[in-house]
């Protein structure tokens, strides 16, 4: 069995601040993290591999640092992982960054899962899964809270705001996870010293354009079908009033009333 | 399989009309959709093109009677028995085969479960380009074209997103902040039934079944108020306190996602860009520092008041009142001016 877990790296939005004067993010000291809902993915992988001895492929499109989520995936058990980078595919949206790793594990091959988050907290999207699996031709499961495998088939269960819904497919398919899959570990000291050393950077592959089979009209920046027309930081109208007050007291009463004023209480 | 292909080349002129491909939730209409049929219908007239919407399901043709109050057009009904219960490949492959066929100008989902399920999946099988979870919908004076907004990092920054060059534009519209169609007693428009070519062999995932929680089922998008507890309260049992308040308040309890890491609080309660989005009245936030990650579930919400010791905290730059100070002092004061003010109500 293979278990192929895309993981994207993300600035911790927690730590993001946003000139406001300028309009722009603050990125400086922001750090990068492995996306929630991904480490949730990967963490239902691992459990595969503990249970059936599963082979397990961590990838990540981005810049060479992305190298660092895909050594925190071996730290915690992944066995190998593919870097998906190029400057031709900067710039994708989600049609193009789809394609991309959709070409990147037809290339890795032999897969029976593919594992995505459902969706990064950077872009918000939650659109590159499943255009992952529409373009390996593959089914699809989202907002996954469980899964486990009943003979040869997966038994699924996707949580959503109308109740929770439980499915059977076969392998291969794609499976996007939630937070409440499961509670992701932490890496091993083994892990970490083998990962980060000269053996986790041998068993990281890196695949550039010239290693995938793809179509290059449907790829970067020039491929996306979407476009950023513009960027803004919205106008706030918004006064904000501070209460004063001597005592905590004091304060309480004087906000009670002014939502009482505004019929809000 | 063909695997469709952005950027042919195709005439734009092709296209023409609105779509919104509606929802239905245990035999009813998702509000979501009559939102869609408002605003599709704005941008309809914009353009001068019809407004349709798509119903897919089986045994459902009184529900898409009753859309012809809206205003629409016509209601394209994808009738199957295959279709009874959401099924992604099922919905997928029968509404990309519509939209190849008949070709409209701008399709709309709403942005739930399933409609971030089917999108991205219709848009891979059309060829299209897709935005997520967009707030905003304009025509380009211009062109035309449609200018899609969506928030970005808590609302802080906003992206407008266009798709020039390929057809359909799609978008997935986010619940709650289009303003709905009005019901007329005339119906107007047509149904026209449509006999989707699908077999058992194209839907590889298959419902089993289907759990009903007996559990509470926290509703924070519909609450008229939220309080919601962060990682000031320090300690698991400050939530007692929060749950407090919300009851003074006749509201619902909410939570950062610092007080679900700590494991205080139960993720369902989770105000946030990984949580829930809500829209209440009054939201009440205490011991939370205003993370972009929060403030994306909360700031559009109508009156916010803000408890934290920290007089630098984001939180009060995007609040209406706010107090600093202790919440274990303010937040006991204020349920005794409120349940003191209701007394002398009574």
């Amino acid at each position: 069995m293979r278990i192929i877990v895309c993981l994207k790296q993300v600035p911790d939005t927690n730590e993001v601040r946003i000139n406001q004067e300028t309009g722009t993010l603050i990125r400086d000291g922001v750090p990068s993290i492995m996306n929630p809902d991904d480490k949730n993915a990967l963490e239902a992988a691992l459990r595969f591999k503990d249970e059936f001895g599963a082979e397990l492929t961590a990838v990540s499109m981005g810049p060479p640092q992305a190298k660092d989520v895909l050594k925190e995936a071996m730290a915690m058990g992944a066995d190998e992982g593919v870097l998906i980078s190029d400057r031709a595919f900067g710039g994708s949206d989600t049609w193009a960054t789809a394609t991309i790793i959709a070409a990147a594990i037809e290339k890795i091959g032999n897969y029976d899962i593919v594992f995505c988050g459902r969706q990064a907290i950077d872009g918000d999207t939650a659109q590159v899964g499943p255009e992952i699996a529409e373009f390996l031709n593959i089914p699809q499961v989202t907002y996954v809270k469980n899964a486990k495998f009943e003979g040869d088939k997966l038994e699924v269960v996707r949580y959503t705001e109308y109740g929770e819904y439980v499915f059977e497919v076969a392998t291969p398919v794609l499976l996007t996870a939630i937070k409440e899959l499961n509670d992701p570990r932490y890496p091993t000291i083994k892990g970490i010293n083998e990962a980060y050393g000269d053996k986790g950077e041998e068993k990281i592959r890196v695949f550039g354009i010239g290693d995938l089979v793809v179509d290059s009209t449907q790829i970067g920046l020039k491929g996306s079908p979407t476009n950023v027309y513009k960027s803004f930081v919205p106008v706030k109208n918004k006064v904000s009033e501070i209460i004063d007050g001597n005592n905590s007291k004091d304060k309480a009463n004087t906000l009670v009333m002014k939502l009482s004023e505004l019929n809000l209480i | 399989m063909e695997i469709a292909k952005v950027n042919q080349g195709i005439d734009l002129k092709d296209y023409n009309d609105v779509w919104i491909i509606g929802e239905l939730i245990d035999g009813k209409v998702h509000p979501v959709t009559i939102e869609l049929i408002g605003e599709g219908k704005k941008l309809a007239e914009k353009i001068n093109k019809k407004l349709n919407v798509v119903i897919v399901g089986h045994g459902v043709k009184g529900i898409t009677e009753r859309l012809l109050h809206f205003g629409v057009d016509k209601v394209l009904y994808i009738e199957h028995e295959l279709l009874k219960d959401f099924n992604t490949e099922g919905y997928a492959i029968t509404i990309s085969d519509l939209i190849k066929e008949r070709k409209p100008e701008i399709v709309l989902l709403g942005a739930t479960s399933i409609g971030r399920d089917i999108g991205p999946r219709i848009a891979a099988k059309v060829g299209t380009g897709l935005t997520a979870d967009c707030t905003k919908l304009e025509i380009d004076e211009t062109d035309g074209k449609l200018l899609q907004t969506r928030p970005a990092f808590g609302g802080n920054l906003m992206a407008t997103i266009i798709c020039p060059n390929n057809r359909p534009q799609m978008s997935t519209v986010r619940p709650g902040v289009m303003a709905k169609a009005v019901h007329v007693d005339y119906a107007g428009g047509e149904i026209e039934v449509i006999n989707p070519k699908i077999s058992k062999d194209d839907l590889r995932v298959k419902l089993i079944d289907k759990i009903v929680s007996g559990k509470k089922r926290v509703n924070l998008i519909e609450a008229k108020v939220v309080v919601s507890g962060g990682r000031g309260l320090k300690e698991a049992s400050g939530f007692r306190l929060i749950q407090e308040l919300a009851e003074a308040l006749g509201g619902e309890v909410g939570s950062s996602r610092a007080a679900v890491d700590a494991g205080w609080i139960e993720s369902p309660h989770q105000v946030g860009q990984t949580g829930t989005t809500v829209r209440p009245d009054l939201y009440v936030a205490c011991g939370i520092s205003g993370a972009i990650q929060h403030q994306a579930g909360m700031h559009e919400s109508k009156y916010i008041i803000a408890i934290n010791k920290d007089k630098n905290a984001p939180i009060f730059e995007i609040c209406d009142f706010g107090i600093v100070g202790d919440l274990y002092e303010i937040v006991p004061a204020m349920i005794e001016a409120i349940n003191e003010k209701h007394f002398l109500e009574i």
